[in-house]
């Protein structure tokens, strides 16, 4: 808690019931955010019970610094993965993070299943679970917009609380379901969504009015002041607002690393028309930014969706990244922006990640070219570049319409163990690749990372900068920016705003409300959660070592030529030993 | 001349609220968004409009006029300035604003009342919020 000496826990049982709220301060050594939800996971999970059991928890924690400093924006959520079976951790900002702040709790843990569908309202004055059966089905807008009538507060929480939500994949338990978070943000990987809808919780409502005294008034201000301008006037963060990531669309393209066609090669012959730019002068309509941020990344697309015949028309209005241009653009070989946005609205209603829904469509559409799968089972025709059947596809998906899309529902690496193509379901350590095909650091980075996720250690970044390639020094950069990872997610930083926290930053502002650390206490609570994520995944029978990696990974070039086999499972050994060191070490 | 905060530009807004927590801070010592005299808020979820509600800076303010201890004080420029002693948070001031721009205070029992200072003006990125110079004799009514 902000100027207190202890973390706030709020726990809701769904089962039973009950709500309760604990003043921990023990947890104080992991600091918030990654940190405390992976503490917390650890306490309440149950190695031997599937993810979606009831009495698996769900957590969200806010960080050490959450809204009170710019671009510390981030709540953490931590779970059981539907999708890979073990760890699951997923970040999302909007105005979650403020709001939880607001409420007095920096974390929040559910465990049980409600009976009957139900909407968590969580205020400052008091927790109620509420039924939900009449919202039970709806797509996630709608379901936002309910929500939002019935906990206003009197007028009072609008534009100060947060709604976050499933849609109908997660009710249907898609292992990648996601959490739509305030309309334009979402916990996208690793299926939190699934794990919701599992609980019978469809969505949650954060609004309080806390006053929150500030300690030290004048030290506090100082240092808001000084990260405020280096957000502000960094060229860094300068190109977050103007094109947005879709920025990279063209230079990934250009390095040949960018994924398309389910990764039979690097480079899109359309990339210029999915570009940032071409969204920005087509479709871009409005900028947007999460609470406490200044910078402002968040791009709407729209596009005139035509719902009859006879001139009849509708503006849809769609947040667009380069991750989903990647994976429903590139990676499908869609070739117009407005397409893409078509289909990120289907997503976006549905509640699934993106990512992993494109890269499975992606193993789909190929499966059915070399007649492992058939059109029976795909009810439409999947074919590179046609949107129309993946749209049609994401319906079946989401409902679950037969046992083709059931198996779909659990993930790339499920339904090709199930109907074969293993070489080219292009995942890895069980989450669907992201929209970086850059070299080693990527590959191995997101096959050995605590979430698999490119965010763990940022191994796309590390292949860009690098000049020349040593496989030592890789898995040593990758190994210590996943522990410093841990301590800038214990903030909760969004880690766009990495190179504007540096640890002399993290420190005046960690000073400024209260915290006496010093650079060797960073490290040391880098590695301390990081440990503990080892902890959790080892519990849960991951080993590095037992990856195995689709084979087109080492067929298509990267930026740093085609990947050896042999070299990548080496880096991989290299990298579990570290992690094994580190799981030795007395961090206590 | 006086200066009072026009959000003019407020359809470049992002809805940082930047301005929000910079209020709180210097004008209340406070991390909390409730503890501010600018809010930022959409016309109906994510996909509404983002408007400012914050004093429009009245020469002939409503919630002075609804203020039965004298509390609200007529201020150059517009507005009102609050004497907290003599304030009993008896809350007519809140209702009187027709822009609902006079925040109520939980913790302290008093309104919270811009007071123009414009720091909400230097931290907001976008030019969505700004001081205007008025000439007393000219300002707009309440």
């Amino acid at each position: 808690m902000v100027g207190e000496k202890f973390i706030r826990v709020l726990h809701i049982d769904l089962t039973a019931g009950d709500i309760r709220t604990e003043e921990r301060e023990d947890l104080m050594p992991y600091l918030g955010g990654a940190g405390v939800a992976a503490k917390l996971l650890q306490e309440n999970f149950h190695p031997g019970l599937a993810p979606t059991s009831p009495k698996q928890p769900i957590v969200f924690a806010i960080g050490a610094g959450t809204f009170i400093f710019p671009v510390l924006t981030k709540v953490v959520a931590t779970f059981l993965s539907p999708l890979t079976g073990e760890y699951g951790e997923s970040h999302a900002a909007g105005r979650l993070g403020m709001a939880m702040l607001m409420a007095g709790y920096d974390a929040i843990v559910i465990t049980g299943r409600s009976r009957k569908p139900c909407y968590l309202a969580i205020t400052d004055r008091d927790v109620n679970i509420r039924e939900a059966n009449s919202i039970w089905g709806l797509l996630s807008e709608e379901t936002g917009r309910i929500i939002r009538d019935r906990e206003n507060a009197g007028g009072r929480a609008s534009g100060r609380r947060s709604i976050i939500r499933i849609g109908p994949a997660g009710e249907n338990g898609v292992a990648f379901a996601s959490v739509n978070v305030d309309t334009y943000r979402h916990f996208g990987r690793l299926g939190l969504g699934a794990a919701m809808g599992s609980k019978h919780l469809k969505g949650m409502s954060v609004f309080g009015e806390r006053p929150l005294p500030i300690a030290n008034p004048r030290q506090y201000f100082k240092v808001y002041r000084e990260i405020y301008h280096k957000c502000v006037f960094s060229a860094g963060m300068r190109k977050y607002h103007d094109l947005g990531t879709p920025v990279n669309v063209k230079s990934l393209n250009k390095l040949g690393a960018i994924p398309t066609l389910n990764l039979k090669a690097g480079r899109f012959e359309h990339a210029d028309d999915i570009s940032g730019e071409a969204f920005a002068e087509k479709n871009l309509v409005r900028k947007m930014a999460c609470a406490g941020c200044p910078v402002g990344c968040i791009h709407i697309g729209m596009y005139r969706h035509e719902f009859d015949k006879g001139q009849e028309y509708e503006a849809i209005n769609v947040t667009y990244d380069y991750e989903l241009i990647f994976a429903l653009g590139s990676f499908l070989g869609i070739r117009s922006t407005d397409e893409i946005l078509a289909i990120i609205q289907d997503v976006e209603e549905f509640g699934v990640d993106a990512m992993s829904v494109g890269v499975c469509l992606g193993w789909a559409t190929e499966a059915l070219e070399r007649g492992i799968i058939t059109r029976e089972q795909t009810l439409t025709d999947l074919r590179f570049g046609h949107a129309a059947g993946y749209i049609k596809a994401l319906g079946y998906l989401t409902r679950g319409t037969n046992e083709f899309y059931r198996d779909l529902g659990r993930g790339s690496r499920f339904v090709a163990e199930k109907y074969g193509g293993e070489d080219y379901a292009m995942q890895l350590g069980g989450n669907e690749m992201t929209g970086y095909h850059t070299g080693y650091a990527a590959t191995v980075g997101q096959a050995v990372g605590a979430r698999h996720s490119h965010l763990c250690n940022a191994g796309y970044s590390l292949d860009q900068g690098m000049k020349s390639f040593d496989e030592d020094k890789v898995v040593d950069d990758l190994f210590r920016e996943e522990c410093d990872r841990c301590m800038a997610t214990s903030l909760v930083m969004c880690l766009f705003a990495r190179r504007i926290y540096d640890d002399q930053t993290m420190l005046d502002a960690l000073g400024a409300v209260g915290w006496d650390l010093t650079p060797e206490d960073l490290v040391t609570i880098g590695k301390r959660i990081y440990q503990t994520k080892l902890q959790i995944k080892r519990a849960l029978g991951f080993d590095p070592r037992q990856v195995r990696i689709p084979k087109r990974f080492f067929e298509t070039p990267t930026i740093h030529g085609v990947l050896d086999e042999g070299t990548t499972y080496r880096m991989i050994g290299k990298f579990a030993d570290k992690a094994d060191a580190l799981l030795e070490e007395d961090l206590s | 001349m006086p200066y009072i905060i026009n959000p003019k530009g407020m359809n470049k807004c992002l809805g940082c609220l930047t301005c929000v927590t910079v209020c709180a801070a210097v004008n209340q010592e406070s991390h909390s968004v409730a503890k501010s005299a600018i809010r930022i808020r959409t016309t109906g979820g994510m996909t509404g409009s983002i408007v400012a509600v914050v004093c429009r800076g009245c020469q002939a303010p409503a919630c002075k006029e609804a203020c039965p201890a004298g509390a609200l004080l007529p201020r150059p420029g517009g507005g009102v300035t609050l004497d907290a002693d003599l304030c009993y948070g008896c809350r007519k001031c809140v209702p009187a604003c027709s822009v609902g721009a006079v925040n109520f205070d939980r913790e302290t029992q008093k309104p919270i009342i811009c007071c123009h200072c414009g720091i909400c003006t230097t931290f907001c990125t976008h030019g969505c919020i700004m001081m205007t110079e008025v000439r007393e004799e000219s300002g707009h009514g309440g």
